[in-house]
């Protein structure tokens, strides 16, 4: 099962990514260049590029150049006013309520699922098979169904409005995924490396954190990220369970906004703009780790 | 999943404890299965979110199944499903097998088509809503009365609007997967089709489409059973409109629920929704084959 990419690597070196950013493979066509696909993938850009640059260009509109210039061209005048508008009216606030739901539901979903993995991989009881069996069951339900009897939960729980709300169940829906990847990577960890490790006494609790541990960095980044982009930029669970500016997260905050100032709308848009600094700032540092974690992490 | 050496010592060995599992299931019974009874529970009962919930026998599921706005909202789904899977699919492979040749502009290029990622569904939303307005908007940047059309406005249009919106948003995501995948294709193949002397076209049909297989499998299921979730970003874009034209199931299933405050007929659409998910993740399954474990790299 272990693919031939994957090659056992002592474990205390930090195990590499299944696919390496340079791979031996340089895919098709190599001999000859490949005119049609350069040509569809300039056009796919030109696709990814305009509502980029349409929503920045516009975001640094006043509100008179909107509506006067033409709508695909800089601004004559660029201006940051729009910025600070969306600055002024808590940002820094949602902002952090993001950032909190964000690192709070990531953090034990990751811990969880880890351990959940490591007993699945390892251990052999029905109990165990059962539990996989649910997770798998887990990944085929459109989570949006249960709202709401999560609703219903969260308001008897006394717990509407608070990010707490928003942390509960996003842990819980992150764990069906994060299983399936961290058992998958878990499985290609050579039984010899294992064996060797409980010969020496060690515990399963300690061959999980120095052995598969590291063994699986590149599957933990992969959930990490992966999880964390989902609950970021999640929507559907502050809808419905928070209500007060206080609790408000990013995404939603930008709705609302586009319901107060709907007629500026280079303000929304400077919105949108800064609600997606953070996350290109991540990108632009991380890539490659990124890139290749996500990489990695699906195409098993 | 056996290794191959090791395992008759191992079943002398214990094995992890199955209470490493525990936290993990306890999360995911609380707040994914139990809601998941609860949402078939509430389907027979009318409650309207804040009062006492009333068992109430049928009468949710007749107000449903009689509703022709229940009838309606299927086909949509079904029509955004087909349409975004048909427009998504060649468009994630191709541009996976483009992604992953080594040339150097190629990951450049990369690096640009995944900015989409980063966005949530509420930017993604607010950012097209701003970019489709007849006025000003893309048509009217580019001078083209073709681009100006009222996009959000059509109910004959607005389908593929959606469509396309979905498109920009999630081909970023199973483009990575694909490229993952076209990585792990072995060189070997490609040099011995080019020894004899096939050209890119063959050796795309015949070693990088075959060897894909299993990822075709996950991209397709996450694609089509993703397109039941797709709440967010047509909330924000359209509400479901104009009129009933993009009123989605798990957004027919949300109005309901926290607009009409009808929590009986919403769990209801939960309900159907549930079915539809597992049903779609089964046959899917039962397509591909079922040892999805099994290597990739046979024949290699």
């Amino acid at each position: 099962m272990a693919s031939l990419t994957q090659l056992p690597v002592p474990p205390s070196a930090p195990a590499r990514p299944a696919v390496s950013p340079r791979p031996r493979t340089k895919g098709p066509g190599r001999t000859r260049p490949n005119f049609l696909g350069g040509l569809g993938g300039w056009l796919w850009l030109a696709i990814i590029i305009v509502p980029v640059y349409y929503v920045v260009m516009t975001s640094l509109k006043n509100q008179a150049g909107f509506f006067t210039s033409n709508p695909m061209m800089p601004p004559a005048e660029p201006t940051l006013d729009n910025y600070k508008l969306v600055l002024e009216n808590d940002f820094a606030r949602y902002f952090a309520n993001s950032l909190i739901v964000t690192v709070g539901s990531v953090i034990p979903a990751l811990l969880v699922s880890f351990m959940a993995a490591y007993a699945i991989v390892r251990g052999k009881s029905r109990f165990l098979n059962w539990t996989n069996n649910l997770f798998l069951l887990g990944l085929a339900i459109p989570l949006h169904a249960t709202i709401i009897p999560i609703y219903w939960m969260i308001t008897r729980a006394h717990m509407y409005d608070t990010l707490l709300a928003l942390i509960l169940p996003s842990v819980a829906f992150a764990i069906p995924i994060s299983v399936l990847i961290l058992s998958n990577f878990m499985r290609d960890v050579p039984n010899e490396l294992f064996e060797s490790m409980r010969l020496d006494g060690c515990s399963d609790w300690a061959m999980m954190w120095r052995l598969a541990l590291p063994m699986t960095r590149p599957a933990v980044v992969t959930v990490g990220i992966y999880n964390a982009l989902g609950v970021w930029n999640g929507f559907l669970f502050p809808l419905i369970l928070t209500q007060s500016p206080e609790t408000r997260v990013l995404p939603l905050s930008l709705w609302t906004f586009q319901g107060e100032f709907s007629v500026n709308i280079p303000a929304v848009l400077a919105a949108v703009v800064l609600a997606t600094l953070p996350l290109l700032v991540v990108y632009v540092i991380a890539r490659r780790q990124l890139l290749s974690g996500l990489t990695a992490g699906f195409s098993k | 999943m056996s290794t191959t050496s090791g395992s008759s010592r191992r079943a002398l060995q214990p094995g992890p404890s199955g209470w490493l599992a525990a936290p993990a299931l306890a999360f995911f019974l609380l707040f994914a299965i139990i809601p998941l009874i609860g949402v078939l529970f509430l389907s027979f009962t009318s409650w309207d979110g804040l009062g006492e919930i009333k068992l109430d026998g049928l009468s949710s599921w007749t107000t449903v199944l009689t509703d022709p706005v229940t009838g309606n909202a299927l086909l949509v789904t079904a029509k955004i499903m087909f349409f975004s899977f048909i427009v998504q699919a060649p468009i994630s492979l191709l541009l996976g097998v483009f992604t992953a040749g080594g040339q150097k502009y190629r990951a450049a290029l990369a690096v640009l088509y995944f900015v989409p990622l980063l966005l949530s569904s509420a930017a993604v939303a607010i950012a097209f809503k701003a970019l489709l307005d007849p006025n000003f908007g893309l048509g009217a940047g580019l001078g083209l009365p073709f681009l100006a059309q009222d996009w959000l406005g059509d109910s004959d249009l607005v389908l593929f609007v959606v469509v396309f919106v979905i498109a920009w948003q999630f081909v970023p995501f199973h483009t990575l997967i694909y490229q993952g995948g076209v990585r792990q294709i072995p060189a070997s193949l490609y040099e011995a089709a080019q020894i004899d002397g096939a050209g890119r076209v063959q050796q795309f049909f015949n070693i990088t489409l075959p060897q894909l297989k299993y990822t075709i499998i996950t991209s397709s299921t996450l694609m089509v059973v993703g397109s039941l979730a797709y709440f967010d970003l047509v909330f924000v874009l359209t509400g479901g409109g104009p009129g009933y034209a993009t009123r989605l199931l798990p957004l027919h299933m949300y109005l309901t629920g926290f607009k009409a405050n009808d929590m009986g007929a919403a769990s209801a659409l939960g309900v159907i929704l549930v079915v539809i998910g597992l049903a779609l993740a089964l046959l899917l399954q039962r397509l591909g084959g079922k040892n999805r474990n099994a290597s990739q790299l046979e024949g290699a």
